[in-house]
C-alpha cells in the first residue's frame, strides 16, 4: 500500500546482483566464500588503538564538514608520495564516507538532467545506479577479454555524443583486476581534453598492484588535474572497510560544490575514523607504508596461487596486475554466468560472484577473491574441480 | 640467480613457511612465482646454512591434558675471563629441562626457560642442577600460568572473519 510514496526513479534502480548470492550462502553451513569485496586483514592495531585513545580522550564532537585539517594534510602528503599528485588540503581534498561517497557526490556535483556518463563495463555495482539517481544516464563502455579488459582511445571516441559529461575510471578494476599502465592514460588522455570531459577517478585499489605495475593516477597528468575528481580511501589500502572513510580530491571550485551536498546530507566523515585514517597515514609516512606492503605481498602471493590453480583447471584467467581479483572465464563450461555461480554454490558450496553483477560484459566470467587464507582457497579450489568434472 | 635476488627469495620463503611450514615445494613455487629448482635451492641452502633450523609445530599442550609446567628463571652469574657468559650458557643449556636461554640486558644476566612435568621436578632442578653452578649468584623463578600468544599465534579467542560472505 505505501508503495506509492516510492519514486519512479528509485524504483526503477535494479536491486544489486550479489543479493541473492548472500541470501543463499547466508542459510548455508559450511559453503567457502570467493565472494567477498574486502582484506581478509583486520585494521592494523596501532590504527586501531589510535581510534580506541580518541574516543577515551573524549574526541566525540563534530569535525569541520571537510574533515579534520590535520588528516587533510596527511592525504595532501600521502597522495603526493604515492601517486604524484599536489592537492591543496584547504580547499582540494574533503573527508568523505567511503569512496562510495565520493562517487555519489562527484556525480551530483557534475551531473546535469539526462546528461551521459560513461561507464566501464564491467565494472563496480554503484556507478550506473549512482548516475540514474543523480538524474543522468549511464553509458556502458564495454572492454572484453581479448583487449585484456583495457579501455582504448577508440572505444570511447566511439562512446562519446554531445551529451557525454563525464567518464568513470576506475582502475585497478575490480572485478577484473586490471591496470591502465602510463601508455594506456596517455593515447585516451587526449580524447578526454577533446571533449572536455570530466574524469571520476576511483583509485581506491590505487595501493593494490603486482608484477612492477605501479599505479598511475590520471590526475597526475599535466592539465588533467583540472579536469578530474580523484576518489580514494582507506578500505583496501589499509584494511579499513567497515570504517567507511574516504576523501575525494579535485579542483576548489568542484569540491566546494561537493562539500555543499556533503554538508547537508552527511555533515561530516565520522571522528573516530578520521582519527584512526590520520594515523594510518603518519605511520605510514614514517614507516614506509610497512603495514600496506606487508598486507599487497601476500595478496600478491595468493593471487598467483589463485591465476594458477584457474589455469590448471582449464579456464581462461587473464593475469590481474591489480586489486585482489581473478576474473576467469567460464564460457568453456557452456554455462553463463549466474548459472555457474549459483550450481556452484548449490552443489559445491562456494561462493563466486557471477560477472554479470558488474555489467552485462561481465557474462561469461566469475569474480573471485583471493583475499581468502591459503587453506580456504584451496578447499574451494578442489571443489571447483569437483564440480567442473560433473560438468 | 644474484645474491641479493636470493636473499629477497629466502625472506619470502621465511615469511611463508613462518605462516605454515608444510607447503609442498610446488606451491611455494607458486607462491613466490620462482621456478622450483630455485625455491628448492634456497630452502637447502638455509638449513645448510642454520637459517632453518628445525620444522616444529606450535603447540597448546593444555588442550592435551599432560603434565606440564614450565618456568622462566632470571639467572644472575658472574661472566668468566676470556669467555664471557658463554661458558656458563653452555653448562646451563645443555641440561634436557632447559628449552631456551638467551642472555639478556638489564638487572639479571640470562633467562632460561625450563619445563618439566611436575613443580617439584622443576623445583629440585632449580635447587640443585642450576644454583649449585659455580658461576651463578642467584635466580628468580616465575612459573608460567599461562600461554596466550607464542611466536606470532594466538592461542585462543583469536580473529574470526567477520566479513560479509558476498560483498561488492
Amino acid at each position: 500500500m505505501s508503495e506509492r510514496f516510492i519514486s519512479p526513479v528509485v524504483k526503477a534502480v535494479p536491486p544489486s546482483g550479489i543479493r541473492r548470492f548472500f541470501d543463499i550462502a547466508g542459510t548455508m553451513k559450511g559453503a567457502i566464500s570467493l565472494g567477498v569485496g574486502e582484506p581478509d586483514f583486520v585494521t592494523p592495531y596501532h590504527i586501531r588503538s589510535a581510534a580506541i585513545d580518541s574516543l577515551l580522550d573524549g574526541q566525540t564532537q563534530y569535525t569541520a564538514n571537510r574533515g579534520l585539517l590535520s588528516l587533510r594534510k596527511e592525504i595532501a602528503g600521502y597522495q603526493s608520495i604515492r601517486f604524484q599528485t599536489d592537492y591543496d588540503p584547504e580547499k582540494e581534498i574533503m573527508v568523505t564516507v567511503g569512496a562510495s561517497e565520493g562517487i555519489d557526490l562527484a556525480l551530483r556535483m557534475c551531473v546535469r538532467p539526462g546528461d551521459e556518463v560513461l561507464v566501464p563495463d564491467p565494472g563496480y555495482v554503484s556507478y550506473a545506479p549512482c548516475v540514474t539517481l543523480a538524474g543522468g544516464v549511464a553509458v556502458p563502455l564495454r572492454t572484453d577479454m581479448g583487449h585484456g579488459f583495457r579501455l582504448d582511445a577508440d572505444m570511447l571516441e566511439k562512446a562519446i555524443t554531445d551529451k557525454t559529461r563525464a567518464l568513470i575510471f576506475p582502475y585497478p578494476n575490480n572485478p577484473t583486476g586490471v591496470v591502465m599502465r602510463r601508455a594506456d592514460l596517455e593515447k585516451i588522455i587526449p580524447v578526454i581534453m577533446r571533449h572536455d570531459l570530466l574524469v571520476i577517478s576511483d583509485e581506491i585499489y590505487g595501493e593494490l598492484t603486482y608484477e612492477g605495475a605501479r599505479h598511475v593516477s590520471i590526475a597526475s597528468f599535466p592539465g588533467m588535474k583540472e579536469r578530474t575528481v580523484l576518489l580514494n580511501g582507506f578500505s583496501k589500502a589499509f584494511a579499513m572497510t567497515g570504517w567507511r572513510l574516504g576523501y575525494a580530491c579535485g579542483p576548489a571550485p568542484l569540491i566546494e560544490q561537493m562539500n555543499k551536498i556533503h554538508q547537508y546530507a552527511i555533515m561530516c566523515a565520522p571522528r573516530q575514523s578520521q582519527v584512526a585514517a590520520e594515523e594510518a597515514l603518519r605511520k605510514g609516512r614514517e614507516n614506509d607504508y610497512q603495514d600496506i606492503e606487508t598486507m599487497r605481498r601476500s595478496y600478491d602471493r595468493r593471487r598467483r596461487l589463485m591465476v594458477d590453480a584457474f589455469t590448471q583447471m582449464g579456464l581462461d584467467c587473464a593475469v590481474p596486475s591489480g586489486a585482489f581479483y581473478c576474473f576467469p572465464s567460464v564460457r568453456s563450461t557452456g554455462l553463463d554466468s549466474e548459472t555457474f555461480c549459483t550450481r556452484l554454490l548449490r552443489e559445491h558450496k562456494v561462493v563466486c560472484v557471477p560477472g554479470t553483477a558488474f555489467g552485462d560484459s561481465g557474462e561469461g566470467f566469475i569474480r573471485c577473491c583471493y583475499a581468502t587464507s591459503v587453506e580456504q582457497m584451496t578447499e574451494a579450489f578442489s571443489r571447483i574441480r569437483a564440480f567442473l568434472d560433473t560438468l | 640467480m644474484e645474491q641479493m635476488k636470493m636473499d629477497e627469495l629466502k625472506s619470502e620463503v621465511l615469511e611463508i613457511l613462518q605462516q605454515d611450514c608444510r607447503y609442498p615445494l610446488e606451491k611455494l613455487s607458486v607462491m613466490t612465482g620462482k621456478p622450483l629448482e630455485t625455491v628448492a635451492q634456497a630452502i637447502d641452502e638455509m638449513e645448510e646454512d642454520g637459517v632453518i633450523l628445525r620444522y616444529r609445530p606450535i603447540v597448546n599442550w593444555d588442550k592435551l591434558h599432560v603434565n606440564r609446567v614450565e618456568a622462566m628463571i632470571e639467572v644472575r652469574v658472574t661472566p668468566q675471563r676470556d669467555m664471557g657468559f658463554d661458558a656458563i650458557a653452555g653448562r646451563i643449556y645443555r641440561f634436557d629441562e632447559v628449552k631456551s636461554v638467551f642472555l639478556m640486558s638489564g638487572s639479571y644476566d640470562l633467562l632460561v626457560l625450563v619445563e618439566a612435568s611436575t613443580l617439584k621436578e622443576l623445583a629440585l632442578f632449580v635447587s640443585e642442577k642450576l644454583s649449585t653452578l659455580d658461576t651463578v649468584t642467584g635466580t628468580a623463578t616465575s612459573f608460567v600460568l599461562k600461554r596466550y600468544k607464542q611466536d606470532g599465534v594466538i592461542f585462543e579467542g583469536g580473529q574470526s572473519d567477520g566479513r560479509l560472505v558476498v560483498s561488492p
